[in-house]
This record gives structure tokens, C-alpha cells and sequence, in this order.
């Protein structure tokens, strides 16, 4: 290893060189995607799995795991479509109460000590539950403003790329920089000395629930204004997109070890997987598989950085 | 300027003197066409798969068309439909045929197709998008003809069981509520339970032995397609009198039916949807890319076996497939003038 490119920094560009990799292949496979046009198409789902991704690092940040991901988005999708358009100050209320609703799980998994796994896997019925109760069929209809910010086309540069940059920003600034942020990945990393320092281990905990819940009704806010209206079960992916994503993105089971931007890079890389592999003609049986094979082979790499990191 | 507008011109008129002195379908032999399907995993979407093979590729082995691609998205999830209709119109297809997972989630995708010059057909599960062509099936009758049926077979009526099909689907709600429009007009039918059978035999089988230790005496029961002969294994293995099952035009519920017929005299009457609907909405996005003019909606009659029919029908059915009708192009040109 020279000097300069230590362990840490190829894990930290690792996410970036696949990303790099990934979007060099679709050029080159599909030259249209090489266009204002091309890249807004390609990347404006992105948003909410962008959204979520980062949702499920701030869980993973308190050394959680949140498997009711994609039922809540989902369901803040629901609502979305149905009360922020009907009336909105009835939906903006349910949103806040869903925010709410995830510090409260926050503080439920504290203070009785569950384990999150446990805890969301059950609430994730509950979500889907509400869900269809808001709305029974598929249908309901993007709220004007959402549509118009979603569908937004700047000058120069596409909207989808602003948005995930600004996202990784405004995260990134807010958990790795600011005071409060050393704080709260703290609590995740070693709760014990966080603990002894004074801090409040279950305000830390409810804030991170909280701001969770805050990106995951972004999240369904965005996919609305892409998709224009909702269903129960819209964002199921999501669960498995967004804890796939953070770790690509160099985000780890351990807790404390998060990367906002890795996060938006990783959720952008797997989406584009998905691209990817459509323009290569592959089966789509196969298409879930070769999406693992390659979150593995990231891993595998990442393994092997931190193999040579122990050995120098 | 004025070069362009000879040109335009030129080319306008060149359009019109080709349409005239050929075939109607060279305009299109660089068009590309694709199909953008939700979920393969029955006999009936598998049995779409195969006819869309058959006629869409000859159509592009023969030169009609340019291309005619068939995607399925790994599930059945609206993001990834979304995301799949956006990959295609990234690679130059002309127009997209859709088969959808929601009737209104993908309409932002589709509305990027149709912005982007593509022309965007969808059937069976339609989208509500206003710029999409629809060929649309009545499923709300295709629920009820099966009451209506019941009703001429038991003058007495009776129990009835639903079997319904993936839930949250709205093909499902559909037939559901055709089902219980005609149970509603016919009081002497009531629906004892209801379960979902997924469109699928052996989902079918598990859920009827399930709820059949709760039910009273059933003498009909009430279908989507792909559950019939579910229903039947679940009725026999319970020791129960085989009620009238409507079966859904598959091999295995055709088979079934053709050995009772044989052996009892078993009655009923099987009804869906033709998977070759896949080859009309073909020939229409074609057709629409051929410059001809389409109403926005189109309607597919769906397809009866009865008591008669079945022996005909069972014969050309493949095994393990479902009783098709292929379209061709004259045909669906029937169905388009049809409509006008």
C-alpha cells in the first residue's frame, strides 16, 4: 500500500469506483443515457430509494436495523396520494404523526431493551395494515407541488442529480460534521462512554427514529410525485434496497459506522444495477441473482481492504 | 429555411405515395416494439409470453417490424416496472407494450413514454395515463356471467364459495365485484366464504381445504381462472360433493373437467381471458406506429368453453398452458374498425 492510498481511503472511494464503474458500462452499452434526457430517465427513481437509503443509515447508525422500511414509505406514499391532496393540513398532521410514530419505536426499542428486528418486523404489518385501510386500491393522485418539484427540469444539470447531491450534502454536513451529529453516531458506535459523558442514550435514540421517519415520508413523498399516485404496496422493495444500499455505501452492522454520501452513491449504484442489467438483455430470472452478485463482489472487495488494513 | 420545408414536404409526400402503393405494414419495418410485462409466473402469463414469441417475433423475422423485445420485471413491483419503462425508452423503442402492475402507478413512466415520442399500448392490466391506447377486458361481466350462469344451473341456488385472486390487485377487485354484483341480483345465492387463491392451483387448493371444515353444504363455486382445479383436489380430498366449479380455460382444470364429463356427466362452463390478447395489443401498437387512426379504447371479448366446446378446446390447448387465440394483423384490424 503507498502512503496515499491507505486502507481508508479506497473505502472510502470504493463505493465511488463502483458507481464509476457501473455508469461507464450503461454509456457504453446504451449511448442515448450519455444525454440530459437520458440521465433524467435513468436516474429519477433514484430520489426516494436515495431517501430511504439514507432512513435506514441513521437506524444502522444506533447499531438497528429497520426491516419496516418499505411499508412505512409505502404507507407515507398512501397518504401522500390521498390526505396532503384532498386536504392537505389533515395529511401534513398524519405525516408528523408518522414521524412521531417512529421516535415513539425508537424509544420502545430503548427502554424495554427489544431487539429492532424484532420490533419493526412486526410494525411493518402494522404500516402495511394502515396502508390499505388509507387506501384500499391503487390510486390517489400526486399533490400538484410535489408533481411540479419531482418532474422539475433545470437548466444544465437533470434534477434527479441535484437532488441526490443535495440529500448527501445537507446528511452528510448534519451527522459527520456538526457537533450534535459526532453525538449521535456516537451513541451507535459506543453507547456505554456516550452514556457515562451525560448524554441521554434514549434522546439520542428517539432522534434518530425521528429523523428516520422525517427522510422515510420523504422518501414516499417523492415516489408520488414520480409515480403520480400510490398503493399499498409500492415501495416493498425498499427494505431490502435501502439496507443493501447503506452497506455498499460503506455503511456497517456495527453501528456508528456510517457514510451519508456511500449511502447515496450506493443507493444510486444498485438502482443503476438494475439498468445495467436490462441493457446487457439478461433473463430477468436472473437479473435479483446478478443484483447479489454484485452487492457481494463490492463486499467481498471491501473485505479485502480491511484484510490488508490489519496486515500493514 | 426553404430547403428544410422542400424537404419536409418531399418527405410528407414520399409517406403518402408508399402508403398507397404497398402493404400497409412497410411504413413500420424500422419500428421497434416492446414489451414491458409485470409478472410471469402462472400458466396464463407464460402462455401471454409464448403467443407474444410467436407472432411479435415473426412479425420482426419477416420484416414487419424492426424488433419486438419481451421484458418482465423480476417482481411484480410498480418501481420496478417504472424503472423498466424508462430503461426502454432509453433503448429506442418505438412504442411500449404494457401489461402493468398498477393501473395508475406507472403512470409517470408512462407519460415520460408518450413525451418522449413513444406510443404506449397497454392491455389486460391497463393504465389510466390519458395518453395510452387500453385494450381492456370486461372483467367486471366475467364475474358475473359466472352467477349468472349458477343461477341457470341451480334454480334453488344456494351456497356459494369465492375464490378470489392476488390481493390488492385490481383485476381482482374486478371480477370480485362483477361477482357479487350478480350475487346481489340473484338472492338466492349467498357467498359463504371467500379465499385467495393467488390465480394459482396449488395456492387455490391449500386456501378452499382450509376454510371448507367452516363452511355448510357449497353448491357453486365462483372463480378467477387458475384456481378451479385447486378448488376440485381441495373439495375431493375433503370427502365433500363436487359442487359446480367455473373453471378458467386451463389445461389442468380442462382435463379435470373432461374426465368428469366422461365419468359423471360433470357440468360447467370455464371463461378468461385469451393470454393472446398479448398479440392484439401487438398489432395495435403496429398499427398506431403505421400512422392508422385507433380509438384510445379498445375492448377484448373474453373467452367462454362450455359443455360442448371443451373437447374442441382441450385438444389445441398445450399442456400446462391455457386456451388461447392468437391475433393476426387482419384480425386486429377487425377489432380496431370494430370500435370506430
Amino acid at each position: 500500500m503507498s502512503r496515499y492510498l491507505t486502507a481508508n481511503t479506497m473505502r472510502t472511494l470504493l463505493p465511488a469506483l463502483s458507481l464509476a464503474a457501473i455508469l461507464a458500462a450503461i454509456f457504453y452499452l446504451q449511448p442515448r443515457t450519455m444525454s440530459y434526457f437520458g440521465l433524467n430517465l435513468l436516474l429519477n427513481l433514484a430520489v426516494p430509494i436515495a431517501l430511504a437509503t439514507i432512513a435506514q443509515m441513521f437506524i444502522l447508525c444506533v447499531n438497528d436495523l429497520d426491516l419496516s422500511l418499505g411499508a412505512f414509505v409505502s404507507l407515507t406514499a398512501c397518504i401522500t396520494a390521498t390526505w396532503l391532496y384532498d386536504t392537505p393540513v389533515l395529511g401534513v398532521l398524519a405525516l408528523a404523526g408518522c414521524v412521531l410514530a417512529y421516535a415513539a419505536l425508537g424509544a420502545l426499542i430503548h427502554l424495554r431493551n427489544l431487539p429492532s428486528i424484532v420490533v419493526t418486523l412486526g410494525m411493518s404489518f402494522v404500516w402495511v395494515g394502515i396502508a390499505v385501510l388509507i387506501l384500499p386500491t391503487p390510486g390517489g393522485k400526486a399533490p400538484e407541488w410535489i408533481r411540479a418539484l419531482m418532474t422539475l427540469k433545470p437548466a444544465l444539470i437533470p434534477f434527479p442529480i441535484i437532488a441526490v447531491v443535495v440529500i448527501a450534502i445537507v446528511v452528510h454536513f448534519g451527522l459527520m460534521k456538526s457537533a450534535a451529529g459526532v453525538v449521535l453516531r456516537g451513541a451507535g458506535g459506543n453507547p456505554l462512554s456516550v452514556e457515562r459523558a451525560g448524554w441521554s442514550l434514549l434522546k439520542v435514540k428517539v432522534t434518530m427514529y425521528a429523523i428516520s421517519g422525517f427522510f422515510g415520508v420523504l422518501s414516499g413523498m417523492a415516489l408520488v410525485g414520480l409515480t403520480t399516485s400510490a398503493d399499498a404496496n409500492i415501495a416493498e422493495r425498499y427494505t431490502l434496497l435501502s439496507i443493501a444500499g447503506a452497506i455498499l455505501g460503506g455503511s456497517e452492522f456495527v453501528g456508528g459506522r456510517v457514510s451519508p454520501i456511500g449511502a447515496v452513491i450506493g443507493a444510486v449504484t444498485l438502482l443503476l444495477t438494475g439498468s445495467f442489467l436490462s441493457f446487457l438483455r439478461l433473463n430477468p430470472d436472473w437479473q435479483i441473482g446478478a443484483q447479489g452478485a454484485i452487492l457481494i463482489l463490492v463486499l467481498a472487495m471491501r473485505m479485502l481492504i480491511n484484510r490488508s488494513d490489519k496486515r500493514s | 429555411m426553404n430547403f428544410t420545408k422542400v424537404t419536409v414536404a418531399g418527405a410528407a409526400l414520399a409517406c403518402l405515395l408508399s402508403s398507397v402503393a404497398v402493404p400497409a405494414f412497410a411504413d413500420t419495418a424500422d419500428k421497434k416494439i416492446a414489451l414491458s410485462n409485470n409478472y410471469a409466473g402462472n400458466s396464463w402469463r407464460q402462455a401471454m409470453l409464448t403467443s407474444w414469441e410467436t407472432v411479435a417475433g415473426k412479425a420482426s423475422a419477416d420484416g414487419v417490424v424492426a424488433a419486438a423485445d419481451a421484458f418482465t420485471t423480476a417482481e411484480n413491483q410498480v418501481t420496478e416496472q417504472a424503472a423498466q419503462i424508462q430503461n426502454l425508452i432509453l433503448q429506442g423503442y418505438d412504442a411500449i407494450v404494457i401489461n402493468a402492475a398498477s393501473p395508475e402507478g406507472l403512470n409517470g413512466a408512462v407519460k415520460e413514454a408518450c413525451d418522449a415520442g413513444l406510443v404506449v399500448v397497454s392491455f389486460d392490466g391497463i393504465v389510466t395515463e390519458p395518453c395510452a391506447w387500453r385494450i381492456a377486458v370486461d372483467f367486471h361481466q366475467m364475474g358475473k356471467i359466472q352467477v349468472e350462469y349458477l343461477a341457470e344451473r341451480l334454480p334453488d341456488g344456494g351456497n356459494l364459495l369465492e375464490i378470489r385472486g392476488l390481493a390488492g390487485v385490481f383485476v381482482d377487485d374486478e371480477i370480485s365485484g362483477g361477482i357479487h354484483e350478480g350475487v346481489a341480483e340473484n338472492a338466492k345465492f349467498s357467498i359463504e366464504g371467500s379465499v385467495h387463491g393467488d390465480w394459482a392451483q396449488d395456492v387455490a387448493q391449500k386456501a378452499v381445504a382450509g376454510i371448507l371444515p367452516s363452511l355448510s353444504d357449497i353448491k357453486g363455486v365462483v372463480t378467477q381462472g387458475g384456481d378451479g382445479y385447486g378448488a376440485s383436489q381441495a373439495f375431493k380430498a375433503a370427502g365433500r360433493d363436487m359442487p359446480i366449479i367455473v373453471m378458467g380455460n386451463r389445461h389442468d382444470e380442462l382435463s379435470w373437467w373432461k374426465e368428469q364429463k366422461d365419468a359423471n356427466g360433470y357440468e360447467t362452463m370455464s371463461v378468461s381471458i385469451a393470454p393472446g390478447v398479448s398479440t392484439l395489443a401487438f398489432w395495435v401498437a403496429q398499427q398506431i406506429l403505421d400512422g392508422k387512426d385507433v380509438p384510445k379504447d379498445l375492448t377484448v371479448p373474453f373467452l367462454s368453453i362450455t359443455q360442448d366446446t371443451l373437447e374442441a378446446s382441450l385438444e389445441t390447448t398445450q399442456a400446462g398452458g391455457v386456451a388461447n387465440v392468437e391475433y393476426s394483423q387482419e384480425e386486429a384490424q377487425g377489432v380496431i374498425a370494430g370500435a370506430m
